[in-house]
């Protein structure tokens, strides 16, 4: 589906009309009396939802920060916690679990949570932890242009596709490092193999235990892949971050990646009108004949603290389920893809839907995969610079993890 | 001084660094040496957006609460963190050591583990960056000195610019100029004519450019207090040692440098310490995959994934301090002789 | 200084120049180019497609139709409303140089006059001190914190930032110290005078050179901290250079880079200003006759 200019300009312009909202939109049990404090990241998809849920706790206190991952364990540990509400993406819910701050919300749901739909719920053994509001995916950003003049007319929808026509692009000349993904070496990198390995049908650990289980024929598969895709990236690949891949979007440099969905619209903003017109966004690939695509899916939802008392954990609880009612969507449509009823997905929202119902596995929430996560952006790096093999690279990898997770206390 | 009068001097001084230094240090000393409690996991059913439910391991909250309350601060280790892979890896270097031909490959080995890689760039830079900066720095403060009153602020000014801005985003300025489509990897290119030139492709270059920025951003901290201190150089010795016909290069070298020592001594004390901990520049240069320094790794451990490694974090943290005070000890040594002689009664 | 003693032949003097404007135009020139494309769109400062467009502005000038534009200086300023954050800044800033070189001064004095071994072993004890990373001691902090109820807050901040900064300003007012005479004190003394007063009637109108230098880097600390300053600040209470942080997003999060740019700029100028009444100080000799030693 192109996105045309038309199309960009409207987001533009919703993005800057404030939206406003009647006092007619508040859930019943508004304004809430009891402490509400708000622990999120800083962005205006969570800010519109912090602002609604203001509305119904006019004296709550909204701590918005980019280093809230940092602060949560231990703001929500003190008695009574910092911040009755911690909005959190999956991979930041873990440690949260793994300490046992959060609280199961079905009693609260069975109150208050009449709007809230089932499948927005995040519920582990049986409990709901979070409710999620908010989804997000990597995957294809594609110029139609470009492929087209290097006679591509369909286009890919396998990592194998991909990495064909980029090779197309570059053998007639057309542009000489056409592929691009976030492979700065770290969490980045790690975050690419971990959608490639779980593409082609991995899994990282033993059945039911912490034993790292990547040192595979999968794994190297998943590894080759990856630096098939290397090859055809830009010299500086291993510093590719979000960042970096963004800029190159928009400067033209690139004919296809694998980037964040939530930052869909914002490419196409920055971008100029050729490039803005000629970008398609698709769900992510898949590898190796696997069916559901090469890339993990990644939720954001509120969750209640566990260490503060229950009238302030149901004035949090109400508070929030009015921050995410439909009436959040208004003026806010393009700023996410929401998981709220009612949302219809924009067109910069297309290539996390697609990922999303094409069956892509949400990022594991296990609790020692952080420790794996971080031996994977250590290690992997020196097979893609050639200096170890890919099988070495991934021993290397699940020694670095046993010795993590055995601090952890996950291995002995 | 009495006993009595230093106590009252120091005492606010002493008070703020035992509260938020000394017993941090003792925490972090402790908890180096503890890991978590053997987690007991259970295999549970979450249900997420799109994916539906899924088998999957959590951890069995109600088996743990007893372990954690009765000792919190997890089970003791010892040594075992320091002694692992992530740290000094004394299996794996003697693995690598028995498996090798030679010292060359032994060294290529030990590459491979994560704290002799970050070690090997955190001492390259903390010696080539430290003299640079002394030399350089001097030599711009003997410079200034000369220029006429009137040039000397707004030059004082331009000269202490790599140093006033934040490291975090001066550095990542300079990252983007030196893109290879950047103004200064622009110039690169056509000053050494190869058209795929990249400072953030080879490991090599990624350590000169690290090492550049570097000494580059350190120097104004040597100017400044040479600086100051060249305004203390008593003038009649140097006028003494010009009736003397002493030339200028004798007068800097024989008045002026030895007047300058113990500022010397503590800009080298200062720089290598802060070399040491070298970080900034590696973040913002997003130089990971080339190099890697001590305190890289620990701000790795804390904030590489939302999983926090505290104990690894703690050990990599006294082993920093470990190598500065190996790294200060001849500097201690010398303030130690100069304190002596200067209290020889 | 421009004395029999520093009088120099020509030709050294355009050597020494010449390697002057070579370090200037290296210091200075990076700081001249931000502050240049801060006045361009995000295209045009990155300049992909070729550095030239960040001199010529060609995207700044097709999205704005001018090849400067002030928008991120607006969008920072007014949107972002960084003038809270600068505020702040302000305030820490100060607060942490005045007591940081309060507590220094007194502390350096006495280091500088004891001749006792636990005066060496305090300093040497404190330059331990300074080798411990600051983002394992933030991490330690937060715990207690936020169990006393004090995170957040600029008070806690200002001590933190005063604690990790005395070991530096105890070295570094400590040497200064040294260089003044103990005479002065002692005849001072002498002459019926206690502890304290001596030092403040004698020490301390000679001390200011070193306690402006000392205080320049205590206030570039407490200026361009990110660790301490990231982590235990409340979002209203948030100074410039973790906001600027938070400007530039996250893997996830769109950032917005020019906002980051122009704050980075904006958060020069009162730099600026500074150096210009400190080197005043420094250059009009303030030290040439209490110092002489």
């Amino acid at each position: 589906m192109n996105v045309t200019k038309r199309l960009l300009l409207g987001s533009a312009l919703a993005a800057v009309a404030a939206p406003a909202f009647a006092d007619g939109h508040l859930v019943a049990g508004c304004p809430v009396e009891g402490r509400v404090a708000i622990l999120s990241n800083d962005f205006p998809a969570l800010a519109a939802v912090s602002a609604r849920a203001q509305e119904c706790a006019p004296e709550a206190t909204i701590n918005a920060t980019t280093e809230h991952k940092d602060i949560q364990v231990p703001a929500l540990t003190a008695e009574p916690a910092e911040y009755t509400v911690a909005v959190v993406a999956n991979s930041s819910l873990v440690p949260l679990l793994t300490a046992d701050l959060v609280r199961p919300l079905d009693d609260l749901i069975a109150e208050h949570g009449a709007n809230i739909d089932p499948g927005q719920m995040i519920k582990i053994d049986g409990q709901t932890m979070a409710i999620a509001f908010m989804a997000n995916a990597q995957h294809l950003y594609m110029r139609s242009d470009l492929l087209e003049q290097a006679g591509i007319t369909e286009m890919p929808t396998t990592w194998e596709g991909v990495i064909e026509a980029g090779q197309a692009l570059r053998d007639q000349g057309i542009m000489e490092n056409p592929l691009a993904m976030n492979s700065a070496a770290g969490w980045n990198l790690a975050e690419e193999f971990v959608n490639m390995y779980l593409g082609y049908g991995g899994s990282f650990f033993a059945d039911g235990s912490a034993e790292p289980a990547i040192a595979n024929e999968t794994g190297v598969q998943a590894l080759e892949t990856l630096k098939q895709i290397a090859e055809l990236s830009g010299p500086d690949y291993l510093t590719y971050d979000s960042n970096a891949t963004q800029a190159l979007w928009s400067a033209g440099e690139v004919a296809i990646a694998q980037m964040w969905g939530s930052r869909a619209a914002n490419v196409l903003e920055e971008s100029g009108e050729e490039i803005a017109a000629a970008t398609v966004l698709a769900g992510a690939p898949t590898v190796g004949g696997g069916s559901s695509p090469a890339s993990t899916l990644w939720w954001d939802g509120f969750t209640i603290a566990a260490n503060i008392s229950d009238e302030d954990a149901e004035a949090s609880f109400i508070a929030m389920v009015n921050g995410v009612q439909p009436a959040v969507l208004e003026g806010n449509e393009d700023k996410a893809v929401w998981l709220i009823p009612g949302y219809e997905p924009t067109p910069v929202a297309v290539g996390v839907s697609e990922t999303a119902t094409g069956g892509t596995a949400p990022y594991p929430m296990l609790p020692y995969m952080g420790a794996m996560h971080n031996a994977l952006g250590a290690e992997l790096v020196d097979f893609l610079q050639g200096s170890e093999d890919a099988m070495t690279a991934l021993q290397d990898a699940e020694a670095a993890y046993r010795a993590a997770a055995t601090e952890l206390g996950f291995l002995q | 001084m009495k006993h009595g009068a230093f106590l009252r001097f120091i005492a606010p001084s002493l008070a703020a660094m035992v509260l938020f230094i000394a017993l941090p240090i003792v925490s972090v000393l402790i908890q180096s040496m503890h890991a978590e409690h053997e987690q007991v996991l259970k295999v549970v059913e979450n249900c997420v957006p799109f994916a539906g439910c899924t088998e999957t391991t959590s951890i069995d909250q109600e088996a743990m609460r007893e372990l954690r309350e009765e000792r919190p601060l997890g089970r003791f280790v010892g040594g075992d963190i320091y002694a692992g892979r992530n740290h000094l890896a004394f299996d794996s270097v003697g693995a690598a050591w028995a498996a090798s031909d030679g010292i060359g490959d032994f060294l290529s080995r030990l590459m491979n583990l994560r704290f002799y890689k970050a070690l090997a760039f955190t001492l390259t830079y903390t010696f080539v960056v430290t003299p640079f900066c002394i030399v350089i720095g001097l030599c711009v403060a003997l410079a200034l000195n000369t220029l006429p009153k009137l040039l000397k602020g707004p030059t004082i000014f331009l000269s202490i610019l790599p140093m006033m801005i934040t490291p975090l985003i001066g550095g990542l300025v300079l990252y983007w100029m030196l893109d290879s489509r950047g103004i200064l990897g622009s110039a690169l290119i056509y000053l050494t004519g190869d058209p795929g030139l990249s400072l953030k492709a080879s490991p090599v270059l990624t350590w000169v450019m690290l090492i550049v920025y570097g000494v580059w951003s350190s120097i104004p901290f040597a100017f400044v207090v040479y600086y100051a201190g060249l305004q203390t150089v008593p003038e009649d010795t140097l006028e003494s040692a010009v009736i003397d016909g002493a030339s200028r290069w004798e007068r800097i070298r024989y008045v002026i440098i030895p007047h300058l020592a113990p500022l010397t001594t503590f800009i080298a004390l200062i720089q290598l310490m802060d070399n040491f901990r070298v970080l900034e520049p590696i973040v913002s240069f997003s130089a990971e995959a080339n190099a890697i320094s001590l305190s890289y790794a620990i701000l790795n451990d804390l904030r590489g994934t939302e999983t926090a490694l505290f104990g690894s974090a703690a050990a990599t943290s006294m082993l920093t301090i470990i190598g500065v005070a190996v790294l200060l000890s001849p500097v201690i040594w010398r303030t130690w002789r100069d304190f002596t002689s200067r209290n020889a009664h | 200084m421009a004395s029999k003693a520093s009088a120099r032949s020509p030709l050294a003097t355009a050597v020494l120049w010449g390697f002057l404007a070579i370090w200037i135009l290296a210091a200075a020139f990076p700081f001249v180019w931000t502050l240049w494309g801060s006045f361009k769109v995000e295209l045009d400062f990155f300049s992909l497609r070729g550095w030239q467009n960040a001199l010529t502005g060609r995207f700044t000038e097709a999205q704005t139709g001018s090849p400067f534009t002030g928008q991120a200086y607006e969008a920072a300023w007014l949107r972002e409303e960084f003038w809270r954050n600068a505020l702040n800044t302000l305030i820490v800033t100060g607060s942490v140089v005045v007591i940081s070189l309060t507590f220094g001064t007194l502390g350096g004095y006495a280091l500088a006059r004891s001749g006792y071994r636990y005066a060496f072993w305090i300093l040497i004890v404190a330059l331990i001190f300074r080798a411990m990373p600051h983002i394992t001691l933030v991490s330690g902090y937060l715990l207690p914190f936020f169990q006393w109820g004090i995170w957040g807050s600029i008070p806690t901040t200002v001590i933190v930032l005063v604690a990790i900064n005395q070991p530096f300003t105890l070295w570094m007012l400590h040497s200064f110290f040294l260089n003044i005479p103990k005479d002065l004190d002692e005849s001072a003394m002498v002459d019926g005078c206690t502890r304290f007063e001596a030092f403040r009637r004698v020490i301390v109108p000679v001390m200011w050179p070193g306690v402006i230098t000392t205080g320049l880097f205590s206030f570039l600390l407490a200026y361009n901290d990110f660790a301490v300053t990231a982590l235990l600040l409340r979002e209203e209470n948030l100074t410039m250079v973790p906001k600027i942080a938070s400007f530039l997003g996250s893997t996830q999060v769109d950032g917005e880079i020019m906002l980051a740019v122009s704050s980075v700029v904006s958060a020069t100028v009162p730099l600026f200003l500074l150096v210009m009444v400190f080197q005043r100080q420094i250059v009009s000799g303030l030290t040439a006759g209490a110092v002489k030693g």
